[in-house]
Protein backbone atom coordinates (compact mmCIF):
# COMPACT_ATOMS: atom_id res chain seq x y z
CA UNK A 1 0.00 0.00 0.00
CA UNK A 2 2.76 2.42 0.94
CA UNK A 3 4.48 2.02 -2.44
CA UNK A 4 1.56 3.96 -3.92
CA UNK A 5 3.04 7.06 -2.36
CA UNK A 6 6.42 6.55 -4.04
CA UNK A 7 5.81 9.35 -6.59
CA UNK A 8 5.21 11.74 -3.70
CA UNK A 9 8.50 10.75 -2.09
CA UNK A 10 10.31 11.15 -5.40
CA UNK A 11 8.69 14.56 -5.83
CA UNK A 12 9.84 15.65 -2.38
CA UNK A 13 13.37 14.36 -2.92
CA UNK A 14 13.66 16.04 -6.31
CA UNK A 15 12.11 19.22 -4.93
CA UNK A 16 14.56 19.49 -2.06
CA UNK A 17 17.43 18.18 -4.18
CA UNK A 18 16.85 20.73 -6.91
CA UNK A 19 16.77 23.60 -4.44
CA UNK A 20 19.93 22.40 -2.72
CA UNK A 21 21.61 21.75 -6.08
CA UNK A 22 20.98 25.27 -7.35
CA UNK A 23 22.25 26.85 -4.16
CA UNK A 24 25.30 24.60 -4.13
CA UNK A 25 25.99 25.49 -7.76
CA UNK A 26 26.01 29.18 -7.00
CA UNK A 27 28.15 28.56 -3.99
CA UNK A 28 30.73 26.50 -5.89
CA UNK A 29 30.87 28.22 -9.27
CA UNK A 30 30.35 31.85 -8.26
CA UNK A 31 33.55 33.88 -7.84
CA UNK A 32 33.93 35.28 -4.31
CA UNK A 33 36.30 38.20 -3.91
CA UNK A 34 34.93 40.16 -0.98
CA UNK A 35 36.38 43.48 0.06
CA UNK A 36 35.20 45.95 2.63
CA UNK A 37 33.33 48.09 0.07
CA UNK A 38 31.33 45.14 -1.23
CA UNK A 39 30.36 43.96 2.21
CA UNK A 40 29.28 47.33 3.57
CA UNK A 41 25.55 48.11 3.51
CA UNK A 42 24.38 50.71 1.02
CA UNK A 43 21.17 52.15 -0.30
CA UNK A 44 21.01 52.87 -4.07
CA UNK A 45 24.79 53.17 -4.12
CA UNK A 46 24.95 55.57 -1.17
CA UNK A 47 25.66 55.05 2.48
CA UNK A 48 22.53 53.80 4.25
CA UNK A 49 20.32 56.79 5.21
CA UNK A 50 18.39 55.26 8.06
CA UNK A 51 17.46 52.01 9.75
CA UNK A 52 15.57 49.82 7.30
CA UNK A 53 13.33 48.47 10.06
CA UNK A 54 11.42 51.67 10.55
CA UNK A 55 8.06 51.71 12.25
CA UNK A 56 4.99 52.03 10.10
CA UNK A 57 1.81 53.47 11.49
CA UNK A 58 -0.67 50.61 11.81
CA UNK A 59 -3.44 52.94 10.71
CA UNK A 60 -2.19 52.72 7.13
CA UNK A 61 -3.05 49.02 7.10
CA UNK A 62 -6.47 49.72 8.51
CA UNK A 63 -7.21 52.28 5.82
CA UNK A 64 -5.86 49.95 3.14
CA UNK A 65 -8.03 47.06 4.33
CA UNK A 66 -11.13 49.22 4.48
CA UNK A 67 -10.33 50.53 1.03
CA UNK A 68 -10.06 46.99 -0.39
CA UNK A 69 -13.51 46.05 0.90
CA UNK A 70 -15.25 48.99 -0.68
CA UNK A 71 -13.16 48.74 -3.82
CA UNK A 72 -14.28 45.15 -4.31
CA UNK A 73 -17.86 46.23 -3.84
CA UNK A 74 -17.50 48.35 -6.98
CA UNK A 75 -16.04 45.37 -8.82
CA UNK A 76 -19.29 43.55 -8.06
CA UNK A 77 -21.53 46.49 -8.86
CA UNK A 78 -20.27 47.11 -12.40
CA UNK A 79 -21.05 43.69 -13.93
CA UNK A 80 -24.28 43.62 -11.94
CA UNK A 81 -25.37 46.93 -13.43
CA UNK A 82 -24.64 45.70 -16.96
CA UNK A 83 -26.83 42.60 -16.68
CA UNK A 84 -29.47 44.02 -14.33
CA UNK A 85 -32.18 43.76 -17.03
CA UNK A 86 -31.60 40.05 -17.52
CA UNK A 87 -31.39 39.03 -13.87
CA UNK A 88 -34.43 41.10 -12.95
CA UNK A 89 -35.91 41.37 -9.50
CA UNK A 90 -33.92 38.46 -8.10
CA UNK A 91 -30.63 40.05 -8.98
CA UNK A 92 -31.78 43.37 -7.59
CA UNK A 93 -32.79 41.87 -4.24
CA UNK A 94 -29.57 39.85 -4.04
CA UNK A 95 -27.51 42.99 -4.51
CA UNK A 96 -29.58 44.89 -1.95
CA UNK A 97 -28.86 42.15 0.60
CA UNK A 98 -25.18 42.27 -0.25
CA UNK A 99 -25.07 46.03 0.13
CA UNK A 100 -27.05 45.86 3.36
CA UNK A 101 -24.40 43.54 4.81
CA UNK A 102 -21.72 45.95 3.70
CA UNK A 103 -23.58 48.83 5.31
CA UNK A 104 -23.61 46.91 8.59
CA UNK A 105 -19.84 46.65 8.36
CA UNK A 106 -19.62 50.31 7.46
CA UNK A 107 -21.67 51.36 10.48
CA UNK A 108 -19.37 49.23 12.63
CA UNK A 109 -16.16 50.78 11.38
CA UNK A 110 -17.58 54.29 11.53
CA UNK A 111 -18.80 53.93 15.09
CA UNK A 112 -15.54 52.29 16.16
CA UNK A 113 -13.69 55.33 14.85
CA UNK A 114 -11.71 53.46 12.20
CA UNK A 115 -12.29 56.30 9.75
CA UNK A 116 -10.81 58.95 12.02
CA UNK A 117 -7.15 59.64 11.60
CA UNK A 118 -6.60 61.44 14.88
CA UNK B 1 -33.41 28.57 -13.09
CA UNK B 2 -35.61 28.04 -10.07
CA UNK B 3 -35.10 31.04 -7.91
CA UNK B 4 -37.98 30.94 -5.50
CA UNK B 5 -37.44 31.34 -1.80
CA UNK B 6 -37.98 27.62 -1.17
CA UNK B 7 -34.79 26.76 -3.03
CA UNK B 8 -32.86 28.46 -0.25
CA UNK B 9 -34.72 26.65 2.53
CA UNK B 10 -31.88 24.21 3.33
CA UNK B 11 -29.68 27.19 4.25
CA UNK B 12 -32.34 28.89 6.35
CA UNK B 13 -30.53 28.45 9.72
CA UNK B 14 -27.34 30.00 8.34
CA UNK B 15 -29.22 32.93 6.82
CA UNK B 16 -31.00 33.51 10.10
CA UNK B 17 -27.71 33.41 11.98
CA UNK B 18 -26.15 35.87 9.56
CA UNK B 19 -29.08 38.23 9.98
CA UNK B 20 -28.93 38.02 13.76
CA UNK B 21 -25.19 38.45 13.66
CA UNK B 22 -25.55 41.71 11.77
CA UNK B 23 -28.10 42.81 14.32
CA UNK B 24 -25.79 41.98 17.24
CA UNK B 25 -22.97 43.80 15.48
CA UNK B 26 -24.96 47.02 15.21
CA UNK B 27 -26.68 46.80 18.59
CA UNK B 28 -23.40 46.19 20.40
CA UNK B 29 -22.01 49.47 19.05
CA UNK B 30 -24.52 51.42 21.11
CA UNK B 31 -23.97 49.52 24.33
CA UNK B 32 -21.68 50.36 27.20
CA UNK B 33 -19.82 48.06 29.57
CA UNK B 34 -22.82 48.14 31.90
CA UNK B 35 -25.37 47.09 29.28
CA UNK B 36 -23.16 44.55 27.54
CA UNK B 37 -25.32 41.69 28.83
CA UNK B 38 -27.73 42.60 26.01
CA UNK B 39 -25.09 41.38 23.53
CA UNK B 40 -24.72 38.20 25.56
CA UNK B 41 -28.42 37.53 25.63
CA UNK B 42 -28.88 38.41 21.95
CA UNK B 43 -26.04 36.03 21.01
CA UNK B 44 -27.60 33.22 22.99
CA UNK B 45 -30.97 33.97 21.41
CA UNK B 46 -29.44 33.91 17.91
CA UNK B 47 -27.90 30.52 18.60
CA UNK B 48 -31.10 29.20 20.13
CA UNK B 49 -33.10 30.46 17.15
CA UNK B 50 -30.68 28.82 14.75
CA UNK B 51 -30.92 25.63 16.79
CA UNK B 52 -34.67 25.68 16.47
CA UNK B 53 -34.50 26.29 12.72
CA UNK B 54 -32.10 23.36 12.24
CA UNK B 55 -34.38 21.15 14.31
CA UNK B 56 -37.43 22.36 12.42
CA UNK B 57 -35.85 21.67 9.06
CA UNK B 58 -34.34 18.32 10.09
CA UNK B 59 -34.22 16.53 6.75
CA UNK B 60 -35.08 12.90 6.09
CA UNK B 61 -33.40 12.92 2.71
CA UNK B 62 -30.53 15.12 1.59
CA UNK B 63 -31.69 18.48 0.24
CA UNK B 64 -29.49 20.51 -2.08
CA UNK B 65 -29.40 24.27 -2.45
CA UNK B 66 -27.38 26.87 -4.34
CA UNK B 67 -26.98 24.65 -7.42
CA UNK B 68 -25.63 21.69 -5.55
CA UNK B 69 -23.01 23.53 -3.55
CA UNK B 70 -24.95 23.27 -0.30
CA UNK B 71 -26.45 20.19 1.27
CA UNK B 72 -28.69 19.65 4.23
CA UNK B 73 -28.66 15.98 5.17
CA UNK B 74 -29.18 14.24 8.52
CA UNK B 75 -25.45 14.25 9.27
CA UNK B 76 -25.18 17.99 8.69
CA UNK B 77 -28.25 18.66 10.82
CA UNK B 78 -27.04 16.48 13.70
CA UNK B 79 -23.60 18.07 13.66
CA UNK B 80 -25.12 21.54 13.55
CA UNK B 81 -27.35 20.84 16.53
CA UNK B 82 -24.39 19.75 18.62
CA UNK B 83 -22.21 22.63 17.36
CA UNK B 84 -24.87 25.15 18.36
CA UNK B 85 -25.39 23.50 21.73
CA UNK B 86 -21.65 23.49 22.36
CA UNK B 87 -21.31 27.16 21.43
CA UNK B 88 -24.17 28.11 23.73
CA UNK B 89 -22.48 26.21 26.55
CA UNK B 90 -19.21 27.99 25.75
CA UNK B 91 -20.89 31.39 26.02
CA UNK B 92 -22.41 30.60 29.41
CA UNK B 93 -19.19 29.09 30.79
CA UNK B 94 -16.97 31.93 29.68
CA UNK B 95 -19.12 34.90 30.76
CA UNK B 96 -17.53 35.46 34.16
CA UNK B 97 -14.04 34.62 32.94
CA UNK B 98 -13.99 37.17 30.14
CA UNK B 99 -15.50 39.80 32.42
CA UNK B 100 -12.62 39.39 34.85
CA UNK B 101 -10.03 39.58 32.09
CA UNK B 102 -11.04 42.66 30.18
CA UNK B 103 -12.37 40.61 27.27
CA UNK B 104 -16.01 41.40 27.95
CA UNK B 105 -16.44 43.10 24.62
CA UNK B 106 -18.88 42.72 21.78
CA UNK B 107 -16.08 41.37 19.62
CA UNK B 108 -15.80 38.17 21.64
CA UNK B 109 -19.43 37.35 20.99
CA UNK B 110 -19.27 38.46 17.37
CA UNK B 111 -16.24 36.32 16.63
CA UNK B 112 -17.92 33.35 18.27
CA UNK B 113 -20.99 33.89 16.11
CA UNK B 114 -18.92 34.33 12.94
CA UNK B 115 -16.99 31.16 13.72
CA UNK B 116 -20.27 29.35 14.34
CA UNK B 117 -21.57 30.48 10.98
CA UNK B 118 -18.38 29.13 9.40
CA UNK B 119 -18.88 25.80 11.14
CA UNK B 120 -22.45 25.52 9.93
CA UNK B 121 -21.36 26.25 6.36
CA UNK B 122 -18.60 23.66 6.67
CA UNK B 123 -21.03 21.02 7.91
CA UNK B 124 -23.25 21.59 4.88
CA UNK B 125 -20.57 22.05 2.24
CA UNK B 126 -21.10 20.12 -0.93
CA UNK B 127 -18.37 21.55 -3.14
CA UNK B 128 -14.72 22.16 -2.40
CA UNK B 129 -15.29 25.92 -2.62
CA UNK B 130 -17.99 25.86 0.04
CA UNK B 131 -15.66 23.82 2.24
CA UNK B 132 -12.97 26.43 1.85
CA UNK B 133 -15.33 29.31 2.50
CA UNK B 134 -16.66 27.78 5.69
CA UNK B 135 -13.20 26.84 6.84
CA UNK B 136 -11.76 30.31 6.38
CA UNK B 137 -14.70 31.98 8.10
CA UNK B 138 -14.10 29.64 11.03
CA UNK B 139 -10.31 29.87 11.09
CA UNK B 140 -10.01 33.64 10.71
CA UNK B 141 -12.45 34.17 13.56
CA UNK B 142 -10.49 31.77 15.74
CA UNK B 143 -7.14 33.43 15.03
CA UNK B 144 -8.64 36.74 16.11
CA UNK B 145 -10.19 35.18 19.20
CA UNK B 146 -6.85 33.79 20.36
CA UNK B 147 -5.36 37.27 19.96
CA UNK B 148 -8.20 38.96 21.80
CA UNK B 149 -6.01 39.68 24.84
CA UNK B 150 -3.43 41.43 22.77
CA UNK B 151 -1.44 42.80 25.72
CA UNK B 152 -0.87 39.25 26.94
CA UNK B 153 2.45 37.84 25.68
CA UNK B 154 1.38 34.19 25.75
CA UNK B 155 -1.84 34.86 23.90
CA UNK B 156 -0.13 36.96 21.21
CA UNK B 157 2.49 34.27 20.69
CA UNK B 158 -0.16 31.59 20.46
CA UNK B 159 -2.15 33.66 17.99
CA UNK B 160 0.90 34.26 15.82
CA UNK B 161 1.79 30.56 15.73
CA UNK B 162 -1.77 29.59 15.09
CA UNK B 163 -2.13 32.09 12.28
CA UNK B 164 1.12 31.27 10.48
CA UNK B 165 0.64 27.51 10.71
CA UNK B 166 -3.05 27.77 9.95
CA UNK B 167 -2.42 29.85 6.86
CA UNK B 168 0.11 27.24 5.70
CA UNK B 169 -2.41 24.46 6.22
CA UNK B 170 -5.05 26.41 4.31
CA UNK B 171 -2.59 26.89 1.47
CA UNK B 172 -1.85 23.15 1.40
CA UNK B 173 -5.55 22.38 1.40
CA UNK B 174 -6.16 24.82 -1.42
CA UNK B 175 -3.29 23.36 -3.44
CA UNK B 176 -4.72 19.89 -2.94
CA UNK B 177 -8.14 21.10 -4.02
CA UNK B 178 -6.72 22.61 -7.20
CA UNK B 179 -4.97 19.32 -8.03
CA UNK B 180 -8.12 17.31 -7.41
CA UNK B 181 -10.05 19.76 -9.55
CA UNK B 182 -7.43 19.33 -12.25
CA UNK B 183 -7.68 15.55 -12.11
CA UNK B 184 -11.45 15.20 -11.88
CA UNK B 185 -12.64 18.38 -13.58
CA UNK B 186 -15.23 19.09 -10.90
CA UNK B 187 -15.57 20.75 -7.51
CA UNK B 188 -18.92 19.16 -6.80
CA UNK B 189 -18.83 16.23 -4.37
CA UNK B 190 -21.75 14.57 -6.15
CA UNK B 191 -19.75 14.27 -9.38
CA UNK B 192 -16.26 13.97 -7.93
CA UNK B 193 -16.39 10.33 -6.85
CA UNK B 194 -17.59 9.21 -10.25
CA UNK B 195 -14.91 11.21 -12.05
CA UNK B 196 -12.24 9.95 -9.68
CA UNK B 197 -13.27 6.34 -10.14
CA UNK B 198 -12.68 6.69 -13.91
CA UNK B 199 -9.08 7.73 -13.39
CA UNK B 200 -6.34 5.10 -13.67
CA UNK B 201 -5.39 3.71 -10.26
CA UNK B 202 -2.61 5.69 -8.60
CA UNK B 203 -3.08 8.66 -10.87
CA UNK B 204 -0.27 10.90 -9.65
CA UNK B 205 -2.18 14.20 -9.81
CA UNK B 206 -5.03 12.73 -7.83
CA UNK B 207 -2.65 11.21 -5.30
CA UNK B 208 -0.97 14.55 -4.72
CA UNK B 209 -4.33 16.23 -4.40
CA UNK B 210 -5.49 13.74 -1.81
CA UNK B 211 -2.31 14.05 0.23
CA UNK B 212 -2.29 17.83 0.24
CA UNK B 213 -5.95 17.97 1.22
CA UNK B 214 -5.35 15.43 3.97
CA UNK B 215 -2.54 17.59 5.33
CA UNK B 216 -4.92 20.54 5.52
CA UNK B 217 -7.68 18.54 7.18
CA UNK B 218 -5.28 16.85 9.60
CA UNK B 219 -3.99 20.24 10.66
CA UNK B 220 -7.46 21.48 11.44
CA UNK B 221 -8.20 18.30 13.38
CA UNK B 222 -4.85 18.47 15.15
CA UNK B 223 -3.73 14.96 14.17
CA UNK B 224 -0.06 13.98 14.48
CA UNK B 225 2.22 14.95 12.68
CA UNK B 226 0.29 18.20 12.13
CA UNK B 227 -0.45 18.74 15.81
CA UNK B 228 2.34 21.16 16.79
CA UNK B 229 0.02 24.11 17.15
CA UNK B 230 -2.46 22.39 19.47
CA UNK B 231 -0.63 22.49 22.85
CA UNK B 232 0.78 25.97 22.31
CA UNK B 233 -2.50 27.47 21.20
CA UNK B 234 -4.54 25.73 23.89
CA UNK B 235 -2.03 26.84 26.49
CA UNK B 236 -1.52 30.41 25.31
CA UNK B 237 -5.10 31.31 24.46
CA UNK B 238 -7.39 32.64 27.18
CA UNK B 239 -9.17 29.62 28.67
CA UNK B 240 -12.55 30.79 27.42
CA UNK B 241 -11.15 30.73 23.87
CA UNK B 242 -9.46 27.38 24.44
CA UNK B 243 -12.80 26.03 25.56
CA UNK B 244 -14.29 27.21 22.29
CA UNK B 245 -11.46 25.97 20.03
CA UNK B 246 -11.43 22.54 21.62
CA UNK B 247 -15.16 21.97 21.29
CA UNK B 248 -17.40 22.85 18.36
CA UNK B 249 -14.64 23.36 15.74
CA UNK B 250 -13.65 19.70 16.20
CA UNK B 251 -17.12 18.78 14.98
CA UNK B 252 -16.58 21.10 12.02
CA UNK B 253 -13.21 19.53 11.24
CA UNK B 254 -14.82 16.11 11.42
CA UNK B 255 -17.52 17.35 9.04
CA UNK B 256 -14.81 18.59 6.67
CA UNK B 257 -13.09 15.20 6.74
CA UNK B 258 -16.37 13.41 6.05
CA UNK B 259 -17.46 15.77 3.31
CA UNK B 260 -14.22 15.74 1.34
CA UNK B 261 -13.08 12.18 1.82
CA UNK B 262 -16.34 10.27 2.17
CA UNK B 263 -18.89 12.30 0.20
CA UNK B 264 -16.35 13.42 -2.39
CA UNK B 265 -13.62 10.83 -2.58
CA UNK B 266 -15.28 7.83 -0.95
CA UNK B 267 -14.50 5.73 -4.03
CA UNK B 268 -10.79 6.25 -3.47
CA UNK B 269 -10.97 4.90 0.06
CA UNK B 270 -8.05 2.55 -0.63
CA UNK B 271 -5.80 5.47 -1.43
CA UNK B 272 -6.39 7.55 1.69
CA UNK B 273 -6.87 4.76 4.19
CA UNK B 274 -3.13 4.11 4.56
CA UNK B 275 -2.33 7.70 5.46
CA UNK B 276 -5.15 7.84 7.99
CA UNK B 277 -3.90 4.63 9.63
CA UNK B 278 -0.47 6.20 10.16
CA UNK B 279 -2.00 9.43 11.45
CA UNK B 280 -4.35 7.64 13.82
CA UNK B 281 -1.58 5.45 15.23
CA UNK B 282 0.77 8.41 15.73
CA UNK B 283 -2.01 10.57 17.20
CA UNK B 284 -3.16 8.28 19.96
CA UNK B 285 0.40 7.09 20.53
CA UNK B 286 2.14 10.42 20.81
CA UNK B 287 -0.84 12.23 22.34
CA UNK B 288 -1.16 9.79 25.22
CA UNK B 289 2.57 9.47 25.87
CA UNK B 290 3.36 13.18 25.86
CA UNK B 291 0.31 14.05 27.96
CA UNK B 292 1.90 12.13 30.84
CA UNK B 293 4.78 14.61 31.00
CA UNK B 294 2.57 17.71 31.25
CA UNK B 295 2.21 19.78 34.40
CA UNK B 296 -0.23 22.24 32.90
CA UNK B 297 -3.82 21.12 32.76
CA UNK B 298 -4.55 22.95 29.50
CA UNK B 299 -1.54 21.36 27.81
CA UNK B 300 -2.48 17.98 29.17
CA UNK B 301 -5.99 18.32 27.82
CA UNK B 302 -4.50 19.46 24.50
CA UNK B 303 -2.45 16.28 24.18
CA UNK B 304 -5.39 14.26 25.35
CA UNK B 305 -7.38 15.97 22.58
CA UNK B 306 -4.75 14.88 20.05
CA UNK B 307 -5.10 11.30 21.21
CA UNK B 308 -8.89 11.53 20.98
CA UNK B 309 -8.53 12.69 17.38
CA UNK B 310 -6.51 9.51 16.74
CA UNK B 311 -9.43 7.45 17.99
CA UNK B 312 -11.83 9.49 15.90
CA UNK B 313 -9.80 8.74 12.77
CA UNK B 314 -10.03 5.05 13.59
CA UNK B 315 -13.70 5.01 12.65
CA UNK B 316 -13.33 7.09 9.50
CA UNK B 317 -10.45 5.03 8.11
CA UNK B 318 -12.46 1.82 8.38
CA UNK B 319 -14.50 3.11 5.45
CA UNK B 320 -17.79 1.52 6.49
CA UNK B 321 -20.96 3.34 7.44
CA UNK B 322 -20.68 1.79 10.92
CA UNK B 323 -17.22 3.31 11.17
CA UNK B 324 -18.44 6.75 10.08
CA UNK B 325 -21.28 6.58 12.60
CA UNK B 326 -18.82 5.53 15.31
CA UNK B 327 -16.58 8.48 14.48
CA UNK B 328 -19.51 10.87 14.51
CA UNK B 329 -20.45 9.48 17.91
CA UNK B 330 -16.85 9.87 19.07
CA UNK B 331 -16.67 13.48 17.87
CA UNK B 332 -19.84 14.40 19.75
CA UNK B 333 -18.65 12.57 22.85
CA UNK B 334 -15.29 14.29 22.75
CA UNK B 335 -16.95 17.69 22.53
CA UNK B 336 -19.13 16.97 25.57
CA UNK B 337 -16.12 15.84 27.61
CA UNK B 338 -13.86 18.64 26.44
CA UNK B 339 -16.47 21.24 27.37
CA UNK B 340 -16.56 19.75 30.84
CA UNK B 341 -12.79 19.58 31.22
CA UNK B 342 -12.07 23.16 30.20
CA UNK B 343 -15.24 24.32 31.94
CA UNK B 344 -13.73 23.03 35.16
CA UNK B 345 -10.69 25.29 34.68
CA UNK B 346 -13.04 28.24 34.18
CA UNK B 347 -14.93 27.27 37.32
CA UNK B 348 -11.79 27.19 39.45
CA UNK B 349 -10.32 30.38 37.97
CA UNK B 350 -11.03 33.75 39.42
CA UNK B 351 -9.89 37.31 38.78
CA UNK B 352 -6.11 37.30 38.50
CA UNK B 353 -5.80 33.54 38.96
CA UNK B 354 -5.73 30.84 36.29
CA UNK B 355 -6.44 27.39 37.63
CA UNK B 356 -4.60 25.80 34.74
CA UNK B 357 -1.91 23.86 36.60
CA UNK B 358 -2.37 20.30 37.66
CA UNK B 359 -1.40 21.37 41.19
CA UNK B 360 -4.40 23.70 41.30
CA UNK B 361 -6.60 20.63 41.39
CA UNK B 362 -4.91 19.31 44.51
CA UNK B 363 -7.37 18.52 47.23
CA UNK B 364 -10.37 19.69 45.25
CA UNK B 365 -12.39 17.19 47.23
CA UNK B 366 -11.78 19.20 50.40
CA UNK B 367 -12.76 22.43 48.76
CA UNK B 368 -15.76 21.24 46.82
CA UNK B 369 -16.72 17.55 46.96
CA UNK B 370 -19.42 18.02 44.35
CA UNK B 371 -17.15 19.42 41.64
CA UNK B 372 -14.43 16.93 42.51
CA UNK B 373 -17.01 14.25 41.77
CA UNK B 374 -17.95 15.96 38.51
CA UNK B 375 -14.31 16.20 37.44
CA UNK B 376 -13.77 12.57 38.38
CA UNK B 377 -16.61 11.50 36.12
CA UNK B 378 -15.22 13.57 33.27
CA UNK B 379 -11.76 12.09 33.70
CA UNK B 380 -13.12 8.53 33.90
CA UNK B 381 -15.07 9.21 30.75
CA UNK B 382 -12.03 10.59 28.90
CA UNK B 383 -9.99 7.59 30.02
CA UNK B 384 -12.68 5.32 28.65
CA UNK B 385 -13.83 3.63 31.84
CA UNK B 386 -17.24 1.98 31.63
CA UNK B 387 -20.04 2.89 32.05
CA UNK B 388 -19.16 6.49 31.20
CA UNK B 389 -19.80 8.00 27.78
CA UNK B 390 -16.17 7.90 26.63
CA UNK B 391 -16.06 4.13 27.00
CA UNK B 392 -18.88 3.54 24.52
CA UNK B 393 -17.33 5.91 22.02
CA UNK B 394 -13.97 4.13 22.22
CA UNK B 395 -15.73 0.78 21.98
CA UNK B 396 -17.61 1.87 18.85
CA UNK B 397 -14.54 3.07 16.95
CA UNK B 398 -12.46 0.05 17.97
CA UNK B 399 -15.25 -2.25 16.86
CA UNK B 400 -15.30 -0.45 13.52
CA UNK B 401 -11.56 -1.03 13.11
CA UNK B 402 -11.86 -4.69 14.05
CA UNK B 403 -14.79 -5.00 11.66
CA UNK B 404 -12.56 -4.29 8.66
CA UNK B 405 -9.78 -6.55 9.85
CA UNK B 406 -7.46 -3.94 11.34
CA UNK B 407 -7.05 -5.95 14.52
CA UNK B 408 -3.45 -4.85 15.15
CA UNK B 409 -4.51 -1.21 14.99
CA UNK B 410 -7.37 -1.88 17.39
CA UNK B 411 -4.96 -3.56 19.83
CA UNK B 412 -2.61 -0.58 19.59
CA UNK B 413 -5.55 1.72 20.32
CA UNK B 414 -6.48 -0.26 23.41
CA UNK B 415 -2.87 -0.34 24.65
CA UNK B 416 -2.47 3.40 24.28
CA UNK B 417 -5.80 4.10 25.90
CA UNK B 418 -4.53 2.13 28.91
CA UNK B 419 -1.37 4.27 28.85
CA UNK B 420 -3.60 7.34 28.68
CA UNK B 421 -5.60 6.22 31.70
CA UNK B 422 -2.54 7.01 33.83
CA UNK B 423 -2.71 10.78 33.50
CA UNK B 424 -6.46 10.92 33.88
CA UNK B 425 -6.25 8.87 37.04
CA UNK B 426 -3.44 11.08 38.31
CA UNK B 427 -5.89 13.99 38.32
CA UNK B 428 -8.30 11.96 40.40
CA UNK B 429 -5.47 11.14 42.79
CA UNK B 430 -4.56 14.84 43.04
CA UNK B 431 -8.15 15.77 43.78
CA UNK B 432 -8.84 13.14 46.40
CA UNK B 433 -5.56 12.22 48.08
CA UNK B 434 -3.51 15.42 48.08
CA UNK B 435 -3.75 18.42 50.38
CA UNK B 436 -5.07 21.62 48.80
CA UNK B 437 -2.51 24.37 48.21
CA UNK B 438 -5.02 27.12 48.78
CA UNK B 439 -8.33 27.12 50.58
CA UNK B 440 -9.79 29.97 48.58
CA UNK B 441 -13.49 29.36 48.04
CA UNK B 442 -14.64 28.64 44.51
CA UNK B 443 -16.18 31.85 43.26
CA UNK B 444 -18.28 31.32 40.23
CA UNK B 445 -21.73 32.21 39.09
CA UNK B 446 -24.68 29.92 39.57
CA UNK B 447 -25.32 29.44 35.85
CA UNK B 448 -21.79 28.12 35.33
CA UNK B 449 -22.14 25.75 38.29
CA UNK B 450 -25.49 24.41 37.16
CA UNK B 451 -24.54 23.99 33.52
CA UNK B 452 -21.20 22.39 34.33
CA UNK B 453 -22.93 19.93 36.62
CA UNK B 454 -25.43 19.15 33.88
CA UNK B 455 -22.55 18.77 31.43
CA UNK B 456 -20.79 16.27 33.66
CA UNK B 457 -23.97 14.41 34.51
CA UNK B 458 -24.64 14.12 30.76
CA UNK B 459 -21.43 12.10 30.53
CA UNK B 460 -22.92 9.65 33.01
CA UNK B 461 -26.45 9.78 31.66
CA UNK B 462 -25.45 9.27 28.04
CA UNK B 463 -23.03 6.58 29.23
CA UNK B 464 -25.73 4.63 31.02
CA UNK B 465 -27.99 4.80 27.99
CA UNK B 466 -25.51 4.76 25.13
CA UNK B 467 -27.71 3.23 22.45
CA UNK B 468 -29.97 6.24 21.80
CA UNK B 469 -27.24 8.66 20.73
CA UNK B 470 -25.41 5.94 18.82
CA UNK B 471 -28.64 5.04 17.01
CA UNK B 472 -29.15 8.68 16.04
CA UNK B 473 -25.57 8.81 14.71
CA UNK B 474 -26.06 5.62 12.71
CA UNK B 475 -29.33 6.87 11.28
CA UNK B 476 -27.82 10.16 10.23
CA UNK B 477 -24.97 8.52 8.34
CA UNK B 478 -27.50 6.39 6.48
Amino acid sequence: MLENYLPVLIFLVIGFGFGAFMMALGFILGPRRPDSEKLSPYECGFEAFEDSRMKFDVRFYLVAILFIIFDLEIAFLFPWAVVLREIGMFGFVAMVIFLALLVVGFIYEWKKGALQWE
Amino acid sequence: MDLTLTSFAPAMPEMFLLGMLSLVLVVDLFLTERTRHITYILSLLSLAGTFWLVLDGYPRLPELAFHGSYINDPMAALLKLFMLLAVMVVLVYSKEYIKQRDMYKGEFYLLVLFATLGMLVLASAHTLLTVYMGLELLSLSMYAMVALRRDNVDASEAAMKYFVLGAMASAMLLYGMSLVYGATGTLDFALMGEAAAKLPTNDVTMLFGIIFMLVGVAFKLGAVPFHMWVPDVYHGAPTAVTLFISSAPKLAAFAMLMRIFVDGLGELHQQWQGILIVMALLSFGLGNLVAIAQTNLKRMLAYSGISHIGFLLLGVLSGTSEGYAASLYYAITYVVMSLGGFGMILLLSRAGFEADKLDDLKGLNDRSPWFALMMMMLMFSMAGVPPFLGFWAKLAVIQAAVGVGLVWLAIAAVVFSVVGAFYYLRIIKLMYFDKPESDAPIESSADLRILLSANSLAVVGLGLFPSSLLAICSASIG
